[in-house]
């Protein structure tokens, strides 16, 4: 962590980690909403464990409406959540049970 | 937007600590299989404690590292013996056997076509890729002829094994073949074979998109997938194509739902008809 960061700068190196620019020195700091697979449904449809995401592009290429998008890097995310019809594909084909797509009820 | 609650299956019969992400390689199917066995068995409400999971070595053969049911990491080929000896012991517990195309066919071919010849209760989940993946790339008893393999760089010569056929001639009730890509079909064979009281295999044709896949350049793991989607029809489907357009193409479904009696419950009977009656010494 050598590299230092601007007043107000944030980068977001992972999931739970993020690095505040105070100024002085760059500082770590664990969100303490700490995700886990279980899933936080609050913001979004679909959510993905990055942590265990492992980019093969099966929950993009199977979204039935497009929801889904891939980065450059190849990661997912979730480009337009009101289009989720909540079909649990993406969660249904993801190998690595980074993906859950939460059903309505 | 309205508070979404939902009990995933994850929370219920995944080993969390154990090392994730999993072993498997990027688009592997093994997962989503994984995924359709956790479902079915949580869709039947099992107890974690009275269900058994065994398998022999192979990459499919790694799932009983990251399930919370009572699993069993045997010897290559050799996971149906294990289940038969924890059947015969145990007859109330419920087995189901994880293997791949090489660890049942090839090393495991007898032990497989006699728990078959037998009808003893077990649910054998067959994961077909294709090639050994785990020991890099071997050509296996269902690499398709003329495919390549790291030991045939020049094309496979060897007719292929058809697992259901094979199942189907040996004797087993419950014989079905579906695809990773049809998961909810997958899950619904994987519930009927564990329901079913006899010999129950439930065929699953995966792609491998790092070793097969590349060596035969099929594409990456979504191609893969698109792929099985349009090569692996329903059996009616499949009857209604003519010769030439069978090609390339398998047939998907239940081929075979049959009630015989059962190999522990005859033992069973055997063990009661041989026991002395009272008053007798």
């Amino acid at each position: 962590m050598s590299k230092t960061l601007k007043n107000g700068e944030v980068e977001k190196l992972k999931t739970g980690t993020v690095i505040h620019g105070d100024g002085s020195a760059a500082k770590m700091e664990v969100e303490e909403t700490e995700v886990k697979s279980e899933g936080d449904y609050r913001e979004s449809p679909v959510y993905i464990y990055h942590d265990w995401c492992k980019k093969c592009g099966i929950c993009v290429s199977f979204c039935p409406t497009g929801t889904l998008a891939s980065k450059p890097d190849g990661s997912p995310y979730v480009k337009h959540p009101e289009k989720c019809i909540h079909c649990e594909m993406c969660d249904r084909l993801c190998p690595d049970f980074a993906i859950t797509g939460a059903k309505e009820k | 937007m309205s508070k979404i609650k939902q009990k995933h299956i994850h929370n219920k019969y995944l080993r969390q600590k154990k090392k994730f992400p999993h072993v498997w390689c990027p688009g592997c199917s093994n997962g989503i299989v994984m995924g359709a066995i956790m479902r079915a068995v949580g869709e039947l409400e099992w107890r974690r404690t009275n269900t058994t999971m065994v398998s022999g070595i192979g990459c499919s053969s790694r799932m009983p590292v990251y399930v919370d049911f009572n699993t069993l990491h045997s010897l290559h080929g050799r996971a149906i013996a294990y289940a038969t000896g924890i059947k015969m012991y145990k007859p109330k517990m419920d087995v189901m056997v994880v293997t791949g195309d090489g660890d049942a066919t090839a090393i495991g071919g007898n032990h497989f076509i006699h728990a078959a010849r037998r009808n003893i209760n077990l649910t054998v989940i067959l994961i077909n890729n294709n090639i050994y993946g785990m020991t890099g790339g071997q050509y296996s008893p269902t690499t398709p002829t003329g495919d390549k393999a790291t030991t045939t760089p020049y094309g496979n010569l060897d007719p292929t094994f058809d697992i259901c056929e094979l199942a189907m001639g040996a004797g087993a009730t419950f014989v079905a073949r579906t695809s990773a890509y049809h998961a909810v079909e997958t899950q619904s064979f994987i519930k009927q074979g564990l329901e079913h009281k006899g010999f129950a295999l439930i065929e699953v044709i995966s792609a491998c998109p790092v070793i097969y896949g590349k060596l035969n350049k099929k594409g990456d793991a979504s191609k893969m997938m698109r792929q099985m989607k349009e090569n692996i029809i329903p059996v009616k489907s499949f009857e209604a194509l003519t010769e030439n357009e069978r090609e390339n193409k398998l047939k998907r479904g239940i081929f075979r739902k049959e009630i015989k009696p059962e190999y522990t419950a005859v033992y069973d009977k055997l063990i009661d008809s041989l026991k002395p009656e009272d008053g007798e010494k």
